[in-house]
């Protein structure tokens, strides 16, 4: 008898490894007929779209997950202003349909997000709202030949496509930005850096801050960088800017660690001057975050939505009333995307039925010689150049009794 | 000076992974299960001294006690639903399976609830701190806390199993359940005060961990879960002066790492000594003292 509870084990394995490898054989099946099926189904809504007579445009960003105001913020953005289009009678007398995917900020889920645009019917695509889900998707609109245009992916490498453009700038311009602006405005001569370097956003806006502060006389005395995994204890950056000299803490990071790092230097006792870029917008809706922690907090951000322009205020009033929260610089992108669109595709003349390569041709071709005024620009406007990145003039904003003002 | 602030914030984050590596290790030592649900009974305990300080508006240490509280509920109950019925499992993959599913059940229930929008959490230790050395050395009243608590809970646990009753079921029932259970021990019944206490603990180590770092997400527990299990197998799996010791090592080696060597290289430091140590002795630090384990 001693020999069958060890059979009995041996069967049991048997048939779990069997089991086991059943499921793998269907989930890889199952894979498969998801990639072959949406393949298809793409191109045949595609086709059947183009019958239609709307403009469809998809937007793609992450409306949950940790980076949800940015989604958000997009989504909404990009609603009003779609609005305000068909309200005025359309772009060339076609009307404008929109619809939103969410994509938790994840490269899969964002290719997922604009498959399914894609099966919608969708013309014209405004996302991925954050930077590598941007380039990822990038990839799979330009093989369609998609008209892209990011609001708020900034990474050199979204508009490595020929299809793809964008609206904010890119981390190399923005960092370079930032270091004139702080040199012009004689803010600090002694700057410590803190960045994301398992980041592309982060890290491109820290090298090139970096490069252009030698060229304009700043002076980096500390060079702190945290990795995504290791992003809540910022002691130790902060003491060596401390005990450097830092005046000022560049942050080119996104808000959620702004956060930690303006709590923790309060509680060591360190208060220099602490400039952030346009990831930082947000930080005043971290739930119960302590605002005056954020007090003097400088952001080069294209938006703020204090602004006293006719443009921002019927904008943040909207925006108000149908979402009850004020309105970010992400939403602001977003908006003037659409408007962006709306420039090209009367500048080319085009119409839904064009279909979705002809549209992106069109436009790829008048990109260059459109200027967009918008809440993210000031008078002078927004142009691009023909590898897609845009050109406007900085701003700042600065938070004052828990609001952004912007900087004169 | 700065080194003596590298050292003490390191104890400090080091106090916060023993204190959540008591947890693993105890339930490892008992059960012989690895409760990878443990980092997220942590996220757990954050988010009800939030909800009851904030929302509520209650004091903080009301808030501390009700979610010690909770924890000890949860970790029983999640001790009696999941992993329980699982004991007599054939493969111990299967718990293992199990608690993964139970920290993304947790993960995601507190997502369904509190959305996923990071949470600025209020220390509950109001105290500033003090400043030494003519402002050169501050140290956090959150610091000084973790600490003394470390200590107290350290020196605790272990006379409670030392002397008491109980805690010498625990190690009756650690050693060999078969014969404690003939010797008349309520095997379940230690197993599961094993998972009150481990829990107990992690809320605690929660609000400690919130107070510190004030960022509240329904992740906040994972990685430091994960930074703890590393530090329970660096001190010994199954040993609670190791998981201190390992604790405390693993935030010293972290901070000094970031520190002299390369912050974003950090983590890898800090892997690459447990591989080190286990090479040269694969129980971990204190692996071998028997007598110690619960």
């Amino acid at each position: 008898m001693s020999g069958s509870p060890d059979f009995k084990e041996d069967t049991k394995m048997k048939k779990f490894k069997k089991a086991l490898s059943l499921m793998l054989a269907a989930a890889m099946v199952l894979s498969l007929a998801a990639c072959g099926g949406s393949d298809k189904g793409g191109s045949k809504d595609e086709a059947k779209s183009s019958g239609e007579e709307v403009f469809k445009i998809g937007g793609i960003g992450p409306i949950t997950g940790a980076n949800a105001s940015y989604g958000l913020g997009v989504k909404n953005g990009a609603q009003i202003a779609v609005d305000e289009i068909n309200a005025a009678g359309g772009i060339n007398g076609y009307k404008v349909e929109y619809k939103f995917e969410d994509d938790v900020t994840d490269n899969e889920k964002s290719v997922h997000a604009y498959n399914t645009l894609k099966d919608w019917g969708m013309q014209l695509l405004m996302g991925s709202t954050t930077s590598t889900c941007s380039i990822t998707v990038s990839a799979k609109s330009s093989a369609d030949n998609m008209f892209q245009l990011t609001p708020s992916g900034s990474a050199v490498d979204c508009v490595a496509t020929d299809n793809a453009f964008q609206v904010c700038f890119t981390d190399p311009n923005q960092g370079v930005r930032s270091a004139q602006y702080i040199a012009e405005h004689k803010m600090a001569t002694k700057i410590a850096g803190i960045y994301d370097s398992s980041d592309t956003y982060s890290s491109g806006i820290w090298t090139s801050f970096k490069k252009e502060a030698a060229n304009q006389g700043i002076e980096i005395v500390a060079e702190g960088a945290f990795t995504a995994d290791n992003k809540t204890d910022f002691s130790v950056q902060l003491q060596q800017a401390k005990d450097a000299g830092a005046e000022m803490v560049f942050m080119p990071i996104y808000f959620t660690e702004a956060a930690l790092i303006l709590a923790q230097a309060d509680a060591m006792g360190f208060a220099p001057q602490f400039v952030g870029c346009d990831g930082m917008d947000g930080i005043l809706t971290v739930k119960n975050f302590d605002t005056s922690l954020a007090e003097g907090l400088v952001l080069l951000t294209p938006f703020a939505a204090t602004a006293e322009d006719e443009l921002t205020q019927k904008y943040v009033e909207t925006y108000k009333k149908n979402y009850n929260e004020i309105p970010n610089q992400f939403s602001a992108d977003a908006y003037d995307a659409i408007y962006i669109m709306k420039a090209a595709i009367e500048k080319a003349d085009l119409k839904p039925s064009d279909g979705v390569s002809a549209i992106c041709d069109g436009m790829k071709a008048v990109m260059t010689e459109i200027n967009v005024k918008g809440l993210t620009s000031d008078e002078e406007g927004m142009t691009w150049t023909e590898g897609g990145e845009v050109s406007k003039a900085p701003k700042a904003a600065v938070i004052k009794n828990g609001e952004y003002v912007m900087a004169q | 000076m700065s080194f003596i602030n590298y050292l003490i914030s390191g104890i400090s984050l080091g106090s916060i992974y023993a204190i959540i590596a008591l947890g693993y290790t105890m339930v490892y030592g008992i059960a012989k299960m690895l409760n990878f649900a443990h980092g997220d009974v942590i996220m757990v305990g954050a988010f009800t001294v939030y909800t009851v300080s904030r929302t509520m508006g209650m004091n903080p240490i009301i808030g501390v006690l009700l979610s010690v509280v909770v924890c000890t509920v949860l970790g029983m109950l999640i001790e009696r639903v999941a992993y329980k019925p699982l004991r007599g499992a054939s493969s111990p993959l299967a718990v293992l399976i199990t608690a993964i599913g139970v920290s993304y059940l947790l993960q995601n229930l507190a997502l369904l609830i509190f959305g996923s929008t990071p949470v600025s959490f209020t220390s509950v230790i109001p105290w500033k701190g003090i400043s030494l050395a003519g402002g050169k050395l501050n140290i956090s009243g959150v610091t000084i806390v973790t600490i003394v608590a470390c200590i107290i809970i350290m020196a605790g646990l272990t006379s409670f199993i030392r002397h008491s009753k109980a805690g010498q079921a625990m190690l009756a029932v650690s050693e060999d359940k078969g014969a404690a259970q003939l010797m008349g021990i309520n095997v379940n019944g230690t197993i599961a005060l094993t998972f009150a206490i481990g829990s107990a603990l992690a809320a605690l180590a929660g609000v400690l961990l919130c107070s510190a770092y004030p960022s509240l997400t329904p992740y906040t527990g994972a990685m430091p879960g994960i930074k703890a299990f590393v530090a329970a197998v660096f001190g010994g799996i199954g040993s609670v002066p190791g998981a201190m010791i390992g604790g405390i090592l693993l935030g010293i080696i972290e901070n000094l790492s970031k520190a002299y060597i390369s912050q974003q290289l950090s983590d890898a430091i800090v892997f690459a000594v447990l591989i080190v140590v286990l090479l040269i002795k694969p129980t971990g630090i204190m692996g071998k003292n028997i007598q110690e384990k619960v």
